[in-house]
C-alpha cells in the first residue's frame, strides 16, 4: 500500500496531479467495507485527506451553506441552523447506516463514491447543490445534477478533488420539501428507492435514487407536477416515471417493486403537503 | 505482481494518538484497521469483530468522543486523535445493563455498551432521537433488544 | 442471582477464541480453499506461480491420517473433498501462514478446476436421472406418521381446506463467527473454540486423525451465540485446524470471515408443506393430511432428525383422530442445511398455523375460537398417539395471550382504522403451538448422558458437564440448581469449563435439553453427593460444606465425585418402527399474538405489538427466561419478514450483513412476555425446555396479522415487501420466490 498524507490542500492537489491513480480517502467507510475480503485494494495508492484543514467544516455564508469535503453526516445533524433551514439534509443523514457511520461518513465521499443508491446525494441534488472541484490546474464548480454521466462515472478528472459542496439558500422558503428512503428495514438499510422532493421559487426538484444507474433528477415528473392536471392516483405518475428512471432487478429488490413504490410514495407524499 | 505482496506485516508506519486517556506511539502496518491494531497489536480484545463490514457495531469505540465502528477506521487516520475502548468504562456504571439482561452470549455486548454509555452521556439527543434509533447500529441476535433498551432506560431514569 | 458471567461480558473481559492471547510468530492463521462449482470431478488444483508457496502449510485430503469423513449421522461428508465436489463452498484445501492478509491473498491464488456435472437445486422438483446423487431418488430420509384413517375421514368431511406453505432458509448470524484453535501439546491434539457440543467434536476427530480419546482434547471457549449453527459445523473446522496444526507443527487458528461463515456453513432447512384438512362446519378438525418436504442440501448432516421433529410437530397442539404426515428430506447441491433453533418445528408450525387461519376464514370463525375448539384437552392424543395428560390448561394459555394483547378489542377496532386510512392497514393475528424438549423418542436414552458434581477440598462443589454457555444462561442456571439443591450460596458452586479431559459426556447443548434434562441430572448428582458423604436427604448448607471438607481430610489427594446420569421418565414409550407413541417426555405450550401495521405504499410491515405467552413448567430464572423468549421472537420475526437467502448455484449470494437483513433495535416493538407454570416432575425444579419454543410462534402469528390487515393470503416466508406486494396486487395465494440468479 502506498499512503500519502498531505497536510494542506495545495499539497493534496499536487499529489493528485503527480499520481493520477491515487485514491482520495475522507471517512473511509466505503473503502474499508471491502478491506478484509479484497486484498488487491491493499496494493493501491491512497491520499489521506483527514489531515487537510481546508477541507474541514460546515460554513454558513451569505446565501449558502458550504460543506467541506470532510464534513460528516453527524456534523450536519448537529447543526441547528441546518435543521431549521435545510431540514432534508438532517433527515437524509439520520437514515445513513446508523450513528457509527454518520459519525464518519462524509457528504463528499458519498458523492464521489457515485453509488446509484447514495443516501446524501438525492437531497443535495434536490437543493441544487454545486460540487466544487479543485486541482493543481484550477477550480471549477459543477451542479450536482450534471455531475454523473453514467454508472459510477462522474465529471471528475483523476487529478481533481471534491473540496466543497455548496448549497444555495432559497430567498423565499421552500413550499414543499420531503425525503423518503425505502429500505428493507428502518435503519442501516441500503435504499431500494430514495426520493427527495423540493418545490421552491425555481420550481420542482424531484430526485430519485436506486432507480437508475445514477442518482438523477426526474424532469418528466417535474414537468408533470408543474402542469395543471391534478394527480388522481399513483398510476398517473407511471408514464413520467417510465421516462425518467430505469429500475432493475438486483440483489436488493425488483424493478416492478421499485416502479410501483416510487409512484405510490411520490403520490402520497405530495398529497400530504 | 509486486514483491510486497506476501510479506508479513511491515510495521513501518509510526502513529501517535491517545488511547483510553494515555498517549501512545506505535509502529503499525498502515493497512491495519483500528480494530486490528487494538485487538492484535495491543491485545485489547474487549472490542470484537462481528462482521468486518461496519454493519453489526460489535467493534464500536469512541473516536474523538463519537461512537464509530473501528473496522472501518484506517489506523493512519487516528494520529492525534482520542480513542476510547470498552476497557476504559467504569464497570459500576454498567449495573443497570447487568440487571436488565442486556447481555446473553456477549459477542455484541462491548459494542452495545459503548453506544449505550455514549447515549447516557448525551441525553439531549433524546429530544430528537429515540433510544432504539440510536442503538440501531448495534446488532444483537440473542436478546431481541428488550434487555438492552430496558437497561438503558433504567440508567437514564437513575434506577439500578 | 445475576448472570454469572454478565459483568465479564459487559466489560469485554470475556475471552472468546479469537481473544486468546497468542504471541505473534508462535501461531499460524488457517484458511480454507473452497469449491467454485456445485457438482463435479476435481480435475486440477493450480497454485499461482508468483507466490512463494514454501511459506505456507498446505493440506489436502491426502494429509488425513485416517478415513476422510466427518462423523455425524452418516459418513457421507468428507473432511476435505477428494475426487469430487457436491456443493459450492465445499472445503478442498487448507492453507496456513503467520500473516492473515498474506493468507487471504494465497487463498485467492489457488484455483480448483472442476469438470461440471448436472447439479440439482430445486428440492421440490422430481430429479432427472442424471441429477440423482443419493440413493435411487435423492431422498435423504423419508418418515411418516399415521393415525386413524385419513383418506376415509377426508372423504366424509363436510368441508376440506387445502393449502401450500413455503419457508426459506435462515442464516444463524451468531455475532461471534465460527472459530477454532488447534495445538499439539505433548502427544495430545487440543482444540479450543466456539462450539455447542465438545463431545461431538471429540468423536469427529477420532477416525480421521487416527487417534483415540486419550490423545485428543476438546475445550469449549466462551461461545458468542450458536442457535444450532455451532452444533455440528465445528467438527469440520476442528478437523481442519487440527490437520494444519499437525502438519505445520505450530498452533493454528481458523476464524471465519463473516461472509465466509454465511456462505459456507449450515442454515435452516427450507421447506414446502401441503395441507389437506377436513373440518366440520363448526370448526372441529376431522382429518389432517400433511406432506412435508425439506431441502437437506448436499450432505445428510442432521436432516433425518430435523425432518423427524418437523413432522412430529406438524399437526400442531390439536386434537384430531385422523392424521397422516409424510415427510421427505431431499438431496440437492446446495450448501448443506443443518441445525437451527426449532429444528424443523418452526417450519411445520408455520404451515399449520397459517392453515388454521385459512380454515377459520373459510368457516367465518374467529381464529382464536377455532384454536379454542381444537386445542388438546387432557386425555386426548397427539398425531403420534401420545396421550397428553399433563394438567396444563392450554385454553388458559391462549386466553392469557388474548387478554394481554387486547385481541378482541383491537380486532374490532382495526376495520374502522383501515377504512379511514388511505395507506395504512392494521391487523392482529395469533398462533398456538407446542414444542417437545429433549431428544425425540429414545434419543435421550441413546445419548446415555452423565455428569459429575465434585466436592472440592475447600467445601465448594464443582459441576462438571459438557453442556456449554452460549448466552442462554447455562452457567447461571446450573449454579442456581446446585446451590438450591444443596442449600449452598451461589459462590460455593463452581462450573467447570467444558473440557473433555475433565468433564463427562452429558450430551450436546441442543434440543432445549440443557436446563430441563441436564439440569435435572445436576440435581440427581447433588443428591448422590449427599449419599456419598453419608448425609441424609435434608442436609443443606454448612452441613454439606463441612462434610465435604471432612471427607477430603480423610482422603487426601483423592477426588470426591458424585454422578448424575440420565434416567428415562417412567411411562414413556416410543416405537421407531411405526413412528408412534410418546415422542417427548413433555411439551411446552405457547400462544403468541402479533399486531401489525402494513404500509400500502411500500408493503413494509411494522410489528406494533407482540405478546408471547407460554407454559414452561417452571421459570428457573425470570430474566434469563424472558431473554430467551424475546431473543427467539426477534429471530423468528426476522425469519418471517426480513431474512432472505439469495441463491447462486446453491450457495448464498448475499453473504454480507449489508444484504442479509436481520432486525435492528428499531425494527422491533417491546416484546411482552408472560409465563404460566405447571411443573414437569422430571425437569430440573419442574422446568420444561424453553430455548426453541419461541421460534415456533412468531412467523405464523405475524403473517396471520398481515392477512387480517390486508385481506391477502400470504403463505410464504420471508414475506418481504416485494413478495407481499405481489401477493396483494395479484391476489395470488403463493408468489414465486424471487428466484435464483443463474
Amino acid at each position: 500500500m502506498k499512503l500519502l498524507q498531505p497536510e494542506s490542500l495545495p499539497e493534496a492537489l499536487a499529489m493528485l496531479a503527480e499520481q493520477p491513480e491515487a485514491i482520495p480517502i475522507a471517512g473511509g467507510t466505503d473503502l474499508l467495507v471491502v478491506w478484509p475480503t479484497r486484498p488487491a485494494e491493499h496494493d493501491r495508492c491512497y491520499v489521506d485527506l483527514s489531515g487537510v484543514p481546508e477541507l474541514k467544516g460546515v460554513r454558513w455564508t451569505d446565501g449558502q451553506l458550504a460543506l467541506g469535503a470532510l464534513a460528516t453526516y453527524w456534523d450536519v445533524i448537529r447543526d441547528a441552523r441546518a435543521t431549521r433551514e435545510l431540514p432534508l439534509l438532517g433527515r437524509a443523514a439520520r437514515q445513513v447506516g446508523a450513528i457509527q457511520i454518520q459519525a464518519r461518513g462524509t457528504w463528499a465521499g458519498n458523492i464521489a463514491n457515485a453509488s446509484p443508491a447514495a443516501d446524501g446525494v438525492p437531497v443535495l441534488m434536490a437543493y441544487d447543490a454545486v460540487v466544487v472541484l479543485d486541482s493543481a490546474h484550477g477550480r471549477e464548480a459543477v451542479p450536482l445534477s450534471d455531475f454523473y454521466q453514467g454508472y459510477k462515472r462522474m465529471r471528475r478528472r483523476s487529478d481533481q478533488l471534491v473540496v466543497e459542496i455548496r448549497i444555495p439558500l432559497p430567498r423565499t422558503p421552500y413550499r414543499v420539501q420531503w425525503f423518503e428512503k425505502v429500505g428493507s428495514r428502518r435503519a442501516q438499510a441500503i435504499a431500494k428507492v430514495g426520493l427527495a422532493v423540493v418545490r421552491g421559487e425555481q420550481g420542482w426538484r424531484v430526485v430519485a435514487a436506486s432507480m437508475a444507474p445514477t442518482v438523477r433528477r426526474c424532469p418528466a415528473i417535474e414537468r408533470r407536477l408543474a402542469g395543471s392536471t391534478p394527480l388522481r392516483s399513483p398510476d398517473d405518475l407511471l408514464p413520467a416515471i417510465e421516462q425518467d428512471v430505469a429500475p432493475i432487478d438486483d440483489i436488493r429488490s425488483t424493478a416492478h417493486y421499485r416502479r410501483r413504490v416510487m409512484a405510490r410514495v411520490l403520490y402520497y407524499g405530495l398529497q400530504a403537503t | 505482481m509486486t514483491d510486497n505482496q506476501f510479506r508479513t506485516p511491515h510495521s513501518t508506519f509510526r502513529t501517535t494518538f491517545t488511547l483510553n486517556g494515555t498517549p501512545i506511539t506505535l509502529a503499525v502496518d498502515p493497512a491495519e484497521r483500528l480494530l486490528d491494531t487494538l485487538r492484535y497489536r495491543l491485545g485489547l480484545t474487549g472490542t470484537k469483530e462481528g462482521c468486518g463490514e461496519g454493519e453489526c457495531g460489535a467493534c464500536t469505540v469512541y473516536l474523538n468522543g463519537l461512537p464509530v465502528v473501528s473496522c472501518l477506521v484506517p489506523i493512519y487516520q487516528v494520529r492525534g486523535a482520542r480513542v476510547e475502548t470498552v476497557e476504559s468504562l467504569d464497570p459500576a456504571t454498567l449495573e443497570p445493563l447487568r440487571r436488565s439482561g442486556a447481555t446473553q452470549c456477549g459477542a455484541c455486548t462491548p459494542g452495545v455498551v459503548m453506544t449505550a454509555r455514549w447515549i447516557d452521556a448525551h441525553r439531549e439527543l433524546l429530544h430528537s432521537h429515540t433510544v432504539r434509533e440510536l442503538m440501531a447500529g448495534n446488532l444483537c441476535r440473542c436478546t431481541g433488544y428488550d434487555g438492552i433498551i430496558d437497561g438503558i432506560a433504567a440508567g437514564l431514569e437513575g434506577r439500578p | 442471582m445475576q448472570r454469572l458471567e454478565g459483568l465479564a461480558k459487559l466489560t469485554g473481559r470475556e475471552r472468546y477464541v479469537d481473544d486468546l492471547p497468542l504471541e505473534e510468530g508462535e501461531f499460524l492463521w488457517g484458511a480454507t480453499v473452497r469449491s467454485p462449482a456445485p457438482r463435479g470431478r476435481i480435475t486440477a488444483v493450480r497454485f499461482a506461480p508468483d507466490v512463494d508457496w514454501s511459506q505456507f502449510t498446505i493440506v489436502d485430503h491426502r494429509d488425513i491420517p485416517g478415513p476422510n469423513f466427518v462423523a455425524l449421522i452418516e459418513r457421507d461428508q468428507p473432511v476435505l473433498a477428494a475426487d469430487c465436489v457436491r456443493h459450492v463452498q465445499e472445503p478442498v484445501l487448507l492453507l496456513a501462514h503467520p500473516d492473515r492478509m498474506s493468507l487471504r491473498r494465497a487463498v485467492a491464488a489457488v484455483t480448483i478446476e472442476v469438470a461440471l456435472e448436472p447439479p440439482i437445486f430445486d428440492f421440490r422438483a422430481v430429479p432427472k436421472l442424471e441429477q440423482i446423487q443419493y440413493g435411487s431418488d435423492n431422498v435423504l430420509k423419508h418418515l411418516s406418521i399415521t393415525k386413524g384413517d385419513v383418506e376415509r375421514a377426508l372423504a366424509a368431511a363436510p368441508i376440506v381446506v387445502e393449502g401450500t406453505y413455503e419457508t426459506g432458509a435462515q442464516e444463524h448470524v451468531y455475532l461471534e463467527p465460527q472459530g477454532m484453535l488447534a495445538s499439539v501439546e505433548g502427544d495430545v491434539v487440543v482444540l479450543r473454540g466456539s462450539m455447542q457440543c465438545p463431545y461431538y467434536v471429540l468423536k469427529a476427530l477420532l477416525a480421521p486423525l487416527d487417534r483415540d480419546e486419550a490423545r485428543l482434547r476438546v475445550i469449549q471457549t466462551p461461545t458468542g451465540g450458536g442457535f444450532g449453527g455451532k452444533e455440528e459445523y465445528p467438527s469440520t473446522i476442528a478437523l481442519h485446524a487440527a490437520l494444519l496444526a499437525l502438519k505445520s507443527g505450530q498452533p493454528v487458528k481458523i476464524i471465519y470471515d463473516r461472509g465466509e461463515d454465511m456462505a459456507a456453513t449450515t442454515k435452516r432447512h427450507p421447506s414446502l408443506v401441503r395441507h389437506r384438512t377436513g373440518v366440520t362446519a363448526d370448526g372441529r378438525l376431522l382429518a389432517q393430511d400433511i406432506a412435508v418436504v425439506m431441502d437437506g442440501g448436499a450432505y445428510v448432516t442432521l436432516s433425518p432428525v430435523v425432518l423427524s421433529r418437523g413432522i412430529i410437530h406438524a399437526a400442531g397442539p390439536y386434537a384430531c383422530d385422523h392424521v397422516r404426515i409424510d415427510g421427505r428430506a431431499m438431496f440437492t447441491n446446495a450448501v448443506p442445511f443443518g441445525a437451527f433453533r426449532g429444528f424443523g418445528a418452526p417450519q411445520t408450525h408455520f404451515a399449520n398455523e397459517r392453515h388454521m387461519d385459512r380454515i377459520a376464514a373459510r368457516l367465518n370463525l374467529d381464529p382464536a375460537e377455532l384454536r379454542r375448539r381444537n386445542l388438546l384437552r387432557d386425555g386426548q392424543t397427539t398425531a403420534t398417539g401420545q396421550v397428553i395428560n399433563d394438567g396444563t390448561d392450554r385454553v388458559a394459555v391462549l386466553e392469557r395471550a388474548l387478554t394481554l394483547a387486547d385481541y378482541h378489542a383491537k380486532r374490532a377496532a382495526h376495520p374502522r382504522f383501515n377504512r379511514s386510512e388511505s395507506t395504512r392497514r392494521r391487523g392482529i393475528g395469533l398462533a398456538t403451538f407446542h414444542h417437545g424438549a429433549g431428544f425425540t423418542g429414545g434419543g435421550e436414552v441413546a445419548l446415555a448422558s452423565r455428569l459429575h458434581v465434585a466436592g472440592l477440598p475447600d467445601g465448594r462443589v464443582e459441576v462438571r458437564s459438557a453442556n456449554i454457555e452460549m448466552g442462554q444462561g447455562t452457567l447461571t442456571v446450573f449454579t442456581l440448581l446446585a446451590s438450591e439443591r444443596l442449600g449452598l450460596e451461589p459462590g460455593d458452586v463452581v462450573i467447570a469449563a467444558a473440557d473433555t479431559a475433565r468433564v463427562p459426556n452429558s450430551g450436546p447443548t441442543v434440543a432445549s435439553r440443557t436446563s430441563m434434562v441436564v439440569g435435572h441430572m445436576v440435581e440427581i448428582a447433588c443428591d448422590a453427593l449427599r449419599i456419598r458423604l453419608g448425609l441424609d436427604a435434608t442436609a443443606r448448607g454448612e452441613a454439606v460444606r463441612t462434610a465435604i471438607r471432612r471427607w477430603h481430610r480423610a482422603h487426601p489427594n483423592a477426588t470426591l465425585l458424585a454422578e448424575g446420569a440420565y434416567q428415562r421418565p417412567p411411562g414413556i414409550a416410543w416405537d421407531d418402527a411405526t413412528y408412534s407413541g410418546d415422542a417427548y417426555g413433555t411439551y411446552a405450550w405457547g400462544a403468541y399474538v402479533a399486531e401489525v401495521e402494513v404500509d400500502l405504499r411500500t408493503y413494509d410491515t411494522r410489528v406494533l405489538d407482540f405478546v408471547a405467552v407460554q407454559e414452561i413448567g417452571k421459570v428457573l430464572h425470570e430474566t434469563l427466561a424472558r431473554g430467551q423468549v424475546q431473543g427467539g421472537v426477534a429471530q423468528a420475526l426476522g425469519w418471517a419478514l426480513l431474512e432472505e437467502c439469495r441463491w447462486q448455484d446453491g450457495a448464498m449470494a448475499n453473504a454480507q450483513l449489508t444484504n442479509y437483513i436481520i432486525p435492528t433495535s428499531d425494527d422491533l416493538p417491546p416484546i411482552r412476555v408472560a409465563f404460566l407454570e405447571n411443573p414437569y416432575p422430571f425437569g430440573a425444579q419442574g422446568a420444561k425446555g424453553l430455548g426453541e419454543l419461541p421460534m415456533d410462534g412468531p412467523a405464523p402469528a405475524v403473517l396471520n396479522a398481515i392477512a387480517a390487515a390486508t385481506g391477502a393470503d400470504p403463505c410464504i416466508i420471508p414475506l418481504t415487501q416485494e413478495r407481499l406486494m405481489e401477493i396483494v396486487e395479484r391476489g395470488m395465494r403463493n408468489a414465486e420466490f424471487h428466484g435464483e440468479a443463474q
